[in-house]
C-alpha cells in the first residue's frame, strides 16, 4: 500500500535537447521533450507515466536517473531526513544515490550484452558497489534469478539462449542487483508477448510486495497501466496534463485528451463498443508547440467554445490543479475540464 | 500451370525427409564455424596460408640452401634437379629466397595490420564512445592522415627514419591506421545507444571499463576480417616499395625485394625464373587472404541467410 | 453465409521455412475461408505464423522456404485461380499483386522508398496494372490521398516520405494499396508501429474503405481488442495451426480451445480496475525445431490428458465455429 511519506519531488523539471543547424552546427532550437514538469512520488506506489510517443514520457524517467541531462528544475530524493538534489550531488553522493534509482529497459535483444554471461553482466555493478569476493557475487546473482523464477545455474548461460520474456527477467534481476528503492519500468513489457507479459507483470508486482519498492511504470498501454497502478499521469508534449488515481481516471477523465485516448483504446470485450472520439491530426513537433495550451488544435472540445474561451486556450498555458474537493486529488491541466 | 521446380527444392527435400526421420544432426554449437568450414574458396585460402606460413616458419627443414649464400658459379642458372626455382644474379637459391622471403614479407604483413590495430581500435572505441570534442579531433586528425597520398608519405617517412624492417613497420602502422580507427568508430556510434550500454552507465561504470570490457568484445567481427584483410595490403604494399627499392633492405630477402631485379629489363625477359616465381607467391597468398577474409564476413554478418 | 462471396479458399497450406539446414514448418496444414466485404483477423503471437500465411497468399516467401502442399484458390472473376502453383514473380503473380491482392506492413517508417515523392509510389501500381497517362496518375494520387483523410492533397503528393508523419505514411501505404481497388486487402499488424491515437483514426479508415468497395480484409494483429472492434471472423493461430476460428462472437464470447481461453483471461481490459483477475499463461512457446509429439499446446494446457498426444482433428462446434481440441466441451462449459 502507498503511504504518505514522499520519496521523490520533481519540481518545474526541463529538459530540452538542442537542434544543431548549419555549417557551425549552431544551436538553431530546441526540442522541449520535459517542459516544466511537477511530480510528486509516494514511497510503496506504482504511478503510471502514459502518454503516446513524443510526450516525454521516457525523457522524464531517463532524466530522472540521470541518463539524460535536465536543464532546468530540481528532482529532490528524501532518505530519511536527508534530501538529495539529484542535479546537484557530489560524486560520493551521486554513486550512492545510483544504487537507490535502477531502470529496466524496453528491448529484451539489447538490453543484455550478447557477448557476457548473465553472471558477466551482472557482477560488474556487485563488484562497483563493494561485493569483493566472486563467491559471494554468484551467490547474489543466484538469489537474483531466483526471486525471478529462473535457476540459479542460468547466470552461466549467454542471453541468446534465452526467450524475450526470460531476458526480460533477467533484466530485472539486474535493476535489483545493487537494491534500489526506486524502479523505473520503461516500457518493459511492451515489447513482449501478450502473454508473457502477464507473467512479467506479475512477477513485478511480487518483487514489489517482497521488497518494499517504489515503481515508475512507463508506457503507452493504457490497459496494462490501469491494471499494475496506484496513480497514473498523463503527458503531452512534454507537460503533465492530468494525474489521478488510477481508477478515478479511467472511470472519470476531466482532460479531454485523456478521454480521445481512452476512448480510442481497442476493448477486448464485445459488450462494450466503445464511442470511440477520434482525434484529428498528428501530435505536433515538440520543437515548436503551439502557443498556450498545447493541446488546442486537436482538442475536440476547443470547437465548441465560445470566442473569448478560445483565446484564452489559445495564449494562455493552463497550470496543473484541482478543482475538485475530493480527498484523493485529481490534477488536470485545462482551462475547461470536464 | 505448375511451379517449376529449383534447385533448392532439392536440397529442400532433404532436409525435410531428414527432419521427419529425425535424423537431422542438431547444429552443432558453433554455427559460426559451420558456416566458414561450408565456404569452399575460404577453406581453400585458409589451407593455403597456413602451408605458407610453416613452411616460411620451418625454413631450414623445407629446403637446405640459405637464402644469403651467395655462389659465383652458379648465376642465373634455370630450375633443375638441384635448385627448384634456379639461381640469381649472384647464383643465391631462389626457392630458398622464397620461403625465407615469406617470414619477413608475413610478419611485415601481420605486424604492420596488427599495429595499425592496436593505435585505430583503441582511439576509435575510446573516441567514439566519448563523442564531443575527442571524437571531432581524431576525426580531423584521421582524415588529414588517410588523405595524404600513401605513397608519399611512406616515401617521406623512409627517407627520414631511413630504410630498415622495423621502420618498414612502424611506417606502415602510422600510415594504416585510419581505416580500423573509422571502423571502431562507426561500430562504437551505433552500439553506444544499445541498452545494456545504458544499464550500464546507469550503475555507474566508467568510461574505460564500458568501452573496452563490455562494448569492444560486440564490434570484433568486423575489426578482425579488416585485420585480415590489411594483412593482404600491407603485404602488396610492401612488395611495390621493396620493388622500388624503397622497403626492407635488399640484403634480407622478401618476396618484394626479390622482386627488384624485375627492374632490369633482360632479366624480366630471359631469367623468368628468378622473379616470376615471387610475384605468383604474393598473388597467390594475398587472394588466398582475401578469401579467408570474406568468408570471415560472411560469417560475422547476421543479415545473410545460410 | 452462402449470401456472403468466397473471394479466397486456402485448404491445408503447408510453408516450411528452410534457414540454418534445418526444417522449420511454420505453416503445418492451416485452411480458412475469406469473404467479400468482411473482416477476417488472424491472431496470434510471435512465432505462430501469421505473418507467413500473408506472405504464402501473396508469394512473397523468403527465398529458402516454400509452400510445401496444400491449395489457395483465388476465387476471381475470370474464375478460380490456384495461387500456389503460380511462378513466384512469374506474370501471371504480379499481374494479381497490386491490382486484386494488395498488402500493407507493418512499419510505415521503412515500407516507403525515401527517395521518390509519395504521388509516384501510390501511382506506381496503377502504371502497372493499367493504362492511365501520367495527368490521370497524378490525378488518381492526389484524389486517393484526399479520400485517405490527407488535407491539402494537391501539395503533400509531391512530398517525400520523411515529410511525413508516421500515422500519415501509413494512409500513405493504403492508399498505394488500395490504388488499384483490390479484392483483397492484407494488412499485416497496420498499427503496431503507431499511437493509439493514430491507430484509431487508420482502423476507421480501413473500415470505410472496405464498406465502400467492398473489399475483403484479412487483418492480422496480435492484439484482442483490435480483433473486438473490427473483426467479422477470427482465427486463433498457435505454432503453426489454426487452434480455433469462427465469426467474433463464437470466438470471444464462447472461446472452445485452451489456447483462446488462456489468451482472454491473461490480458488486462481496460475499465475492469486494479482488481481484475489475470491469468499469465504458464511456461512458454516450444521451439520450433523441438515440438512437442501431439497437440502443440499440450505443455501448457490445463486440460491436458493422454489423449493429447495424438494431433488433434479439427471438430465442429457450430456451422461457423471450428477449434482443434479434444477437449473442446469442457473449454465451453468453463467459459
Amino acid at each position: 500500500m502507498p503511504s504518505q511519506e514522499k520519496v521523490l519531488h520533481i519540481k518545474g523539471l526541463k529538459t530540452y535537447f538542442p537542434v544543431r543547424k548549419g555549417l557551425l552546427r549552431t544551436v538553431a532550437a530546441h526540442v522541449k521533450a520535459v517542459d516544466g514538469v511537477d511530480l510528486e512520488i509516494y514511497r510503496g506506489e506504482t504511478l503510471g507515466l502514459v502518454g503516446e510517443s513524443g510526450c516525454g514520457k521516457t525523457t522524464l524517467g531517463k532524466s530522472i536517473i540521470q541518463l539524460v541531462g535536465a536543464v532546468g528544475g530540481q528532482i529532490l530524493y528524501h532518505e530519511g531526513e536527508q534530501t538529495f538534489d539529484l542535479l546537484n550531488l557530489s560524486p560520493e553522493e551521486f554513486k550512492h544515490i545510483r544504487q537507490k534509482i535502477q531502470i529496466v529497459f524496453q528491448d529484451p535483444h539489447s538490453s543484455l550484452n550478447p557477448a557476457f554471461t548473465v553472471f558477466g553482466s551482472l557482477q560488474d555493478p556487485l563488484k562497483l558497489y563493494g561485493v569483493k569476493t566472486k563467491a559471494e557475487r554468484r551467490k547474489i546473482i543466484g538469489d537474483l534469478l531466483e526471486a525471478v523464477n529462473m535457476r540459479r545455474e542460468q547466470m552461466d548461460n549467454y542471453p541468446h539462449e534465452f526467450s524475450g520474456g526470460q531476458r526480460q527477467r533477467i533484466g530485472i534481476a539486474r535493476a535489483l542487483c545493487v537494491n534500489p528503492e526506486i524502479v523505473i519500468c520503461d516500457e518493459a513489457v511492451s515489447a513482449l508477448d501478450v502473454s508473457i507479459q502477464a507473467q512479467v507483470l506479475q512477477l513485478l508486482q511480487e518483487i514489489k510486495e517482497a521488497r518494499g519498492l517504489t515503481y515508475i511504470f512507463i508506457t503507452h498501454d493504457l490497459s496494462v497501466v490501469e491494471y499494475i497502478s496506484d496513480r497514473v499521469a498523463v503527458m503531452y508534449l512534454g507537460k503533465i496534463v492530468e494525474l489521478a488515481e488510477s481508477e478515478a481516471l479511467y472511470r472519470t477523465p476531466r482532460h479531454p485528451y485523456t478521454q480521445a485516448l481512452l476512448s480510442a483504446i481497442p476493448i477486448a470485450d464485445l459488450d462494450r463498443k466503445s464511442d470511440r472520439i477520434v482525434l484529428e491530426g498528428d501530435v505536433p513537433n515538440p520543437v515548436s508547440p503551439p502557443s498556450g495550451c498545447a493541446f488546442h488544435p486537436r482538442c475536440p472540445k476547443f470547437k465548441s467554445l465560445s470566442e473569448p474561451e478560445k483565446q484564452r486556450c489559445m495564449g494562455e498555458s493552463p497550470q496543473l490543479s484541482d478543482a475538485t474537493q475530493l480527498t484523493q486529488p485529481h490534477l488536470v491541466s485545462c482551462h475547461y475540464p470536464n | 500451370m505448375t511451379r517449376r521446380p529449383t534447385r533448392l527444392d532439392k536440397k529442400f527435400d532433404l532436409l525435410r525427409e531428414k527432419t521427419e526421420q529425425g535424423t537431422l544432426k542438431a547444429a552443432s554449437s558453433n554455427r559460426a564455424l559451420n558456416k566458414l568450414a561450408s565456404n569452399k574458396l575460404a577453406v581453400l585460402g585458409l589451407a593455403f596460408v597456413t602451408i605458407m606460413i610453416l613452411a616460411s616458419v620451418f625454413a631450414p627443414l623445407v629446403t637446405q640452401y640459405d637464402p644469403q649464400k651467395v655462389d659465383l658459379r652458379m648465376m642465373l642458372k634455370p630450375p633443375s634437379a638441384d635448385h627448384i626455382l634456379g639461381t640469381d644474379k649472384i647464383g643465391r637459391d631462389v626457392f630458398a629466397r622464397i620461403i625465407y622471403g615469406g617470414r619477413i614479407s608475413i610478419l611485415v604483413g601481420l605486424g604492420s595490420a596488427l599495429g595499425a590495430a592496436l593505435i585505430g581500435v583503441s582511439i576509435g572505441a575510446y573516441t567514439g564512445y566519448k563523442g564531443g570534442w575527442w571524437d571531432s579531433t581524431f576525426l580531423r586528425i584521421s582524415e588529414v592522415v588517410m588523405s595524404f597520398p600513401q605513397i608519399i608519405l611512406v616515401l617521406m617517412l623512409v627517407t627520414i627514419l631511413g630504410q630498415s624492417l622495423m621502420n618498414l613497420i612502424i611506417i606502415f602502422t602510422l600510415t594504416g591506421w585510419g581505416s580500423l580507427y573509422r571502423l571502431t568508430r562507426a561500430q562504437m556510434l551505433s552500439l553506444r545507444e544499445e541498452e545494456y550500454v545504458q544499464a550500464l552507465r546507469a550503475f555507474g561504470l566508467n568510461t574505460f571499463t564500458i568501452c573496452f570490457k563490455h562494448i569492444l568484445p560486440n564490434a570484433l567481427g568486423p575489426i578482425m576480417v579488416n585485420i585480415t584483410l590489411s594483412t593482404a595490403m600491407f603485404i602488396l604494399q610492401e612488395a611495390g616499395l621493396s620493388f622500388l627499392g624503397l622497403g626492407v633492405p635488399l640484403n634480407i630477402p622478401t618476396w618484394g625485394n626479390i622482386l627488384n631485379v624485375a627492374q632490369d629489363l633482360r632479366i624480366l625477359q630471359n631469367y623468368w625464373w628468378v622473379w616470376l616465381p615471387s610475384a605468383v607467391t604474393i598473388s597467390l597468398f594475398v587472394l588466398a587472404i582475401n578469401f579467408v577474409g570474406d568468408g570471415l564476413r560472411d560469417t560475422t554478418d547476421p543479415t545473410m541467410q545460410g | 453465409m452462402s449470401a456472403d462471396q468466397k473471394v479466397l479458399s486456402v485448404k491445408d497450406l503447408k510453408t516450411y521455412i528452410y534457414v540454418n539446414n534445418r526444417c522449420n514448418k511454420a505453416l503445418d496444414g492451416v485452411s480458412f475461408d475469406v469473404y467479400r466485404g468482411k473482416t477476417l483477423c488472424i491472431v496470434g503471437e510471435s512465432g505462430c505464423g501469421k505473418s507467413i500465411t500473408a506472405s504464402s497468399i501473396t508469394q512473397l516467401l523468403p527465398k529458402l522456404s516454400r509452400i510445401e502442399s496444400g491449395e489457395i484458390v483465388y476465387h476471381s472473376e475470370r474464375g478460380d485461380i490456384r495461387i500456389d502453383q503460380l511462378e513466384r514473380n512469374g506474370p501471371e503473380m504480379r499481374a494479381l499483386r497490386g491490382a486484386e491482392i494488395s498488402m500493407i506492413f507493418q512499419d510505415p517508417m521503412t515500407a516507403l522508398n525515401p527517395v521518390y515523392h509519395i504521388g509516384s509510389q501510390i501511382s506506381e501500381g496503377l502504371q502497372y496494372h493499367s493504362k492511365s497517362t501520367l495527368a490521370q496518375l497524378k490525378q488518381t494520387s492526389i484524389d486517393l490521398l484526399r479520400q485517405m483523410g490527407i488535407p491539402l492533397a494537391e501539395q503533400r503528393v509531391d512530398d517525400y516520405p520523411h515529410q511525413f508523419s508516421g500515422g500519415m505514411r501509413q494512409r500513405a501505404m493504403i492508399a498505394m494499396a488500395m490504388s488499384c481497388k483490390p479484392k483483397i486487402l492484407i494488412a499485416d499488424e497496420p498499427t503496431t508501429a503507431l499511437d493509439v491515437t493514430i491507430q484509431a483514426q487508420i482502423f476507421e479508415l480501413i473500415d470505410e474503405l472496405k464498406q465502400r468497395h467492398n473489399t475483403a480484409v484479412i487483418l492480422i494483429t496480435h492484439d484482442m481488442g483490435v480483433v473486438a472492434e473490427l473483426a467479422d471472423h477470427v482465427a486463433v493461430m498457435y505454432m503453426g495451426n489454426i487452434v480455433e476460428q469462427g465469426t467474433v462472437d463464437d470466438v470471444l464470447r464462447h472461446p472452445a480451445h485452451p489456447y483462446t481461453e488462456a489468451l482472454l483471461k491473461s490480458i488486462p481490459i481496460l475499465g475492469k480496475g486494479k482488481q481484475q483477475q489475470i491469468t499469465p499463461i504458464q511456461g512458454s512457446t516450444p521451439d520450433p525445431y523441438q515440438r512437442p509429439k501431439g497437440c502443440q499446446f499440450k505443455p501448457r494446457c490445463p486440460y491436458a490428458t493422454e489423449q493429447c498426444q495424438t494431433f488433434p482433428s479439427s471438430q465442429s462446434i457450430s456451422e461457423t465455429h471450428d477449434v482443434l481440441c479434444w477437449h473442446s466441451e469442457k473449454v465451453l462449459i468453463h467459459a
